[in-house]
């Protein structure tokens, strides 16, 4: 480590203005979590602010793709946890240390030290985060997600005197009050009758219901006139919300004229100061060391996204016409299958079904003309005047050739489970989670799954709501015969590598299965992760 | 993808098209003498080019415009009756006489929806309400509207500074809707000018939209665009059940429920803290309230967790009061055998179902009334001993959920920069206005008798008919809509009321601290 010494931190001070009044000292980290309230002061080397933030960013985009794949929180915590544990940003209890002897000093200096860097890379991805809202967005959930994972597996009572650190005003229920509204604070929690003693003895607390919105999402507790009535044990949900709400703020302040950010040359190191953290940005711009490790920080942190351009391709050497979307279809995730039989059947599509539809068939190469087409022959019902007035725009909207004019992405599988739910008359949506188990039991017959060991398996995913994997399940069903054919000529092993998780791969993936040689665009995934090119975020 | 500002129907949206920006950057009195471009509907509602009136109410507006923030205030209340000033009686005396509407013409006509705008849509109260302050600021003038055209062209973005813009602007434009987006963090006219990141909304009502077209699998009587009585108990059963969650749970006050002119209702809730909700929040109440999940094809669609939350289990107890009789006897909706099919899905248990099944055989079209009656009756002679009678006690209670529970648009809640239609609007279709609806007496309201547009104006014409012209009447006064209006302006007044408490008890406290 290169530290500077102290005669020339008091010439920095005086160099400065703005650094008036900021101290200087290395921080002491009583506890392992962090609310990172204070931005770091102390000097660090330019490679450690390049890997410390590198080995952040790589638990940030795991959580990130893991959340892609529909895991579970335990998993979540299984994953993350030990992959932290295990090399990238180890965090040790301070139980683990305890103090005294020779040998638990150094003990502690080691826990100083993996505090610090954790400290440190946070800030530093700050820095390269706060330059556009999605990535600002997403940085603040995935570090949510840290937060909490870390939360979770914190010791018990290192976690209360974490909690008590942070100084919260949150108002206790006096017994007589606790009382008085036994049924309603019991009934609120959802808490069965075999529990009901321990939870009430706990204790509750009483706060705005914005605090923890999260459990009145769940409907996971009380409300009476606009406070919850939140259970000693869901005190996590509440330190989260703030750890969240912090965060966002710090970032949001990012965006105000810039403030502190000094870097020295001389020596290699550098001193970071963001308490508002991107204000800084602009000061940034004077330096070539600094900008091109963030630039390239930021550039890094992409999930796997469908990369349309590259299906643009033809299929079978001929470009896709309206005409033959018919014989595609055997070749369509069930979601779209759906969409499409409902639109043969009614003639007519509502808007969100359009809306999924529309792009999907953009991503499988269909163009705007054809596309066109496409949906006015499937309105049969409707005159031309109509269909020009109402839907035309809609179509070429999709395209990107309306309005704001944005290259829209085909729906993942994400979107498509997340984003509008279907209401009673609509066929939307991800048929796994929307359509009852019998109903789907026949949809999959007439695509020609009727094992019933599959059918079995896929009744558990649901119910496990790993809707991907049942989907994953049912294309290895129904292509198993060319999965192993594949397997023996040495392509893909026999199975789905991965679980599907965008219906154009689906798509895709099948239509080369089911025509070997014939597409090109079978690796039309982009690649995950990597150094990034042009599909990366809209950076602006 | 999606662009959550989309309206549920079948158009996405466009950007608007670069709008005018006269009423931009111009000084706002003098805008209006200079700015009639031509086609522009010659609308004299400012009559400033005239020789000078004293007395005239309409001077009275513009002193306001030029004027300190004093007299506002002072004036405010004596310009509440505008609609009944001498502009309005101007423009009338030369475009139509009376309101007498050539014969033929329906509820859409454009001449119709401009005569309602001028002489009855209360302009002043939306104000106030949108402004939550006498004197226009921020909270109006960064205000998104959008205007369907009689062309149906979709204008977004647009945004007055006072109230006699907007009004002017509609009449310019004569749109046969408008709707209500969010409170922009700068003025949406300026968006393009801005980087992305300093133009996003701040705050909106939330807001809440129940269609009966979501009922159309349990509602027996009517089905798409129609309504009737029957159907509209859905609604009021609705209204109640939401509103015991709004103003108990979450503490909200200012809660206002709109006719949406044809088959449903938006609520509209106003407090401060409401409005400032962000997505995720909005998100959250959403998910509170939801009950009945799943799309078409979804099977049983209430699921829920034992015990029940106190939220559902008052919504359960204000719902089996009506169940009998809304339900089982006025939609009767398991009478046919195929459709009782529906409820047997809904049970538990199959020997029961295939007891039941037979039973029915025997008696075809038996009412609802009896078949309800026979699953607790044949469930107690004991036809299957593997049944749970906790378990179908709580399968009564998901079927009654799932009949009456109401079925909210999530996705018109869920996102702040969601439009709305405005209240007082004209349903193109129907012709019927956009009336509030008084909670205090729900079972009152009847979506049949609202008003029309058409049906007003008569009423105005009537009304002059019988009394002599020389008398001062606003003209909403002379209709129906007057007790409409008059509730809104209380509704107003109401949250008027609080928003002044907040802001005194701020300028309160900055006042101290400044005291020296």
């Amino acid at each position: 480590m290169y530290r500077q010494e102290p005669a020339k931190r008091v010439r920095a001070i005086d160099s400065k203005k703005h650094w008036a009044g900021v101290d200087f000292k290395q921080l002491f980290y009583p506890h392992r979590l962090n609310f990172y309230n204070t931005p770091p002061t102390t000097e660090i080397t330019l490679d450690e602010f390049e890997q410390w933030a590198i080995d952040r960013l790589r638990i940030l985009g795991e959580i990130e793709s893991c959340l892609y794949r529909n895991m579970t929180a335990a998993e979540l915590q299984d994953v993350i946890i030990k992959k932290l544990q295990k090399d990238l940003l180890p965090l040790g209890a301070n139980s683990a240390a305890g103090g005294g002897s020779k040998f638990q000093d150094s003990k502690i200096a080691k826990q100083q030290d993996e505090r610090r860097k954790d400290h440190y890379s946070h800030y530093t991805l700050r820095l390269a985060f706060a330059r556009s809202e999605d990535l600002r967005k997403r940085f603040l959930a995935t570090e949510t997600i840290l937060f909490k994972l870390r939360y979770n597996s914190d010791d018990t009572q290192e976690r209360q005197a974490f909690i008590e650190s942070l100084g919260f005003d949150w108002e206790f229920l006096s017994v007589e009050e606790k009382v008085a509204m036994r049924e309603d604070l019991l009934a609120g929690t959802g808490t069965k009758s075999n529990e009901a003693d321990a939870v009430f003895e706990a204790g509750f607390f009483r706060v705005d219901w914005e605090k923890v919105y999260d459990l009145v999402d769940q409907r996971k507790v009380l409300l009476r006139g606009g406070k919850a009535y939140v259970p000693e044990s869901q005190q996590s949900s509440l330190v989260i919300a703030e750890f969240t709400a912090r965060l966002e703020k710090a970032l949001e302040a990012c965006l105000l004229p810039p403030q502190v950010f000094s870097s020295r040359r001389r020596n290699r190191s550098l001193t970071i100061s963001t308490q508002l953290t991107a204000r800084a940005l602009p000061r940034l711009d004077e330096d070539d060391r600094l900008i091109p490790i963030l630039n390239h920080l930021s550039r890094g942190f992409i999930a796997p996204e469908y990369n349309t351009s590259m299906t643009a391709t033809t299929l079978n050497g001929a470009s896709l016409t309206a005409a033959v979307i018919d014989d595609l279809v055997q070749y369509f995730p069930m979601c779209m299958r759906q969409l499409h039989t409902t639109l043969r059947r009614e003639k007519h599509l509502l808007h969100n079904g359009r809306l999924q539809y529309n792009l999907f068939l953009k991503g499988i190469g269909l163009s705007v003309d054809e596309a066109l087409i496409f949906w006015r022959k499937s309105f049969s019902r409707i005159d031309d005047d109509e269909f020009q007035k109402k839907y035309r725009y809609n179509v070429r909207h999709g395209y990107g050739l309306e309005g704001t004019r944005r290259n829209y992405k085909p729906m993942s599988c994400q979107q498509i489970l997340t984003d509008r739910r279907p209401a009673a008359n609509q066929v939307h949506g991800c048929p796994y989670r929307e359509v009852a188990i019998d109903n789907l039991v026949v949809g999959l017959g007439t695509m020609g799954v009727s094992d019933r060991d599959v059918i079995r398996h896929v009744r558990e995913d649901i119910e496990a709501k790993k809707y991907h994997v049942a989907c994953s399940r049912v294309f290895e069903h129904t292509h198993a015969k060319e999965l192993k054919r594949e397997k023996e000529a040495g392509g893909w092993s026999g199975g789905l590598t991965e679980n599907i998780i965008h219906p154009n791969e689906y798509f895709t993936r099948s239509f080369g299965l089911k025509n070997p040689g014939s597409v090109e665009a079978t690796n039309a995934i982009a690649p995950p992760a990597s150094g990034g090119s042009g599909q990366s975020m809209e950076m602006d | 993808m999606s662009d959550p500002n989309s309206p549920k129907e079948d158009i996405a949206l466009p950007d608007a098209p670069a709008t005018p920006q006269e009423f931009q950057d111009a000084d706002f009195d003098s805008a209006s003498d200079s700015d009639s471009p031509a086609g522009k509907i010659d609308v004299k509602t400012e009559p400033q080019t005239d020789p000078p009136e004293p007395a005239s109410p309409a001077k009275i507006e513009i002193k306001k415009e030029e004027g300190g923030d004093l007299d506002n205030i002072f004036k405010d209340e004596e310009e509440e009756d505008f609609f009944g000033d001498d502009d309005d009686a101007d423009f009338l005396a030369s475009e139509v006489g009376a309101v007498s509407i050539a014969p033929g013409s329906g509820p859409s006509d454009p001449q119709v929806i401009l005569t309602f705008y001028q002489r009855l849509f209360p302009f002043r109260p939306l104000f106030q309400w949108l402004n939550h302050s006498p004197i226009p600021c921020h909270d109006f003038g960064h205000r998104e509207f959008a205007f369907t055209l009689q062309n149906s062209a979709y204008l977004r973005y647009q945004s007055f500074p006072t109230m006699e813009l907007l009004r002017k602007e509609i009449l310019r434009l004569n749109p046969s809707r408008f709707e209500i987006g969010p409170i922009y963090s700068a003025n949406p006219r300026d968006r393009k000018t801005l980087h992305k990141s300093a133009f996003h909304p701040l705050s909106k009502e939330l807001v809440f939209d129940i269609d009966l077209t979501d009922y159309d699998e349990i509602r027996t009587c009517c089905d798409k665009a129609n309504i009737c009585n029957l159907c509209w108990n859905f609604i009021t059963v609705a209204i109640k059940v939401m509103n015991a969650a709004l103003r108990d749970d979450l503490g909200f006050k200012h809660v206002l429920w709109v006719y949406s002119g044809r088959r449903g209702a938006h609520a509209w809730i106003c407090d401060k803290r409401a409005r400032s909700l962000d997505d995720a929040k909005r998100r959250a109440i959403v998910n509170y309230l939801g009950l009945v999940k799943g799309g078409g094809q979804a099977g049983k669609k209430v699921n829920i967790w034992r015990p029940l939350h106190p939220h559902i289990s008052r919504s359960l107890n204000l719902l089996k009061d009506r169940f009998e009789n809304d339900i089982l006897r006025e939609q009767d909706p398991w009478r046919d055998n195929e459709r009782a099919e529906k409820l047997l899905q809904l049970l538990p248990d199959k020997t029961l179902n295939d007891a039941l099944r037979k039973k029915w055989d025997n008696h075809p079209s038996r009412p609802s009334l009896n078949k309800w009656a026979d699953v607790y009756d044949v469930a107690k002679t004991g036809v299957s001993e593997g049944l749970n009678p906790a378990r179908l006690k709580e399968s009564r209670e998901e079927v009654v959920l799932e009949y009456m529970y109401p079925r909210l648009d999530a996705e018109v809640s869920k996102h702040l920069n969601h439009l709305l239609k405005s209240p007082f609007c004209v349903h193109p279709q129907t012709g019927r206005v956009c009336v509030p609806i008084d909670e205090r007496d729900l079972g009152a309201f009847d979506p049949m008798a609202a008003p029309t547009v058409l049906g007003l104006l008569g009423e105005i014409d009537a009304w002059d008919k019988a009394h002599k012209r020389e008398e001062k009447v606003d003209d909403y006064e002379k209709t129906s809509l007057k007790p409409y209006v008059d509730y809104f302006k209380t509704f107003v007044n109401g949250l008027l009321r609080d928003e002044a408490g907040v802001k005194r008890e701020r300028e309160g406290n900055s006042g101290n601290s400044m005291e020296f």
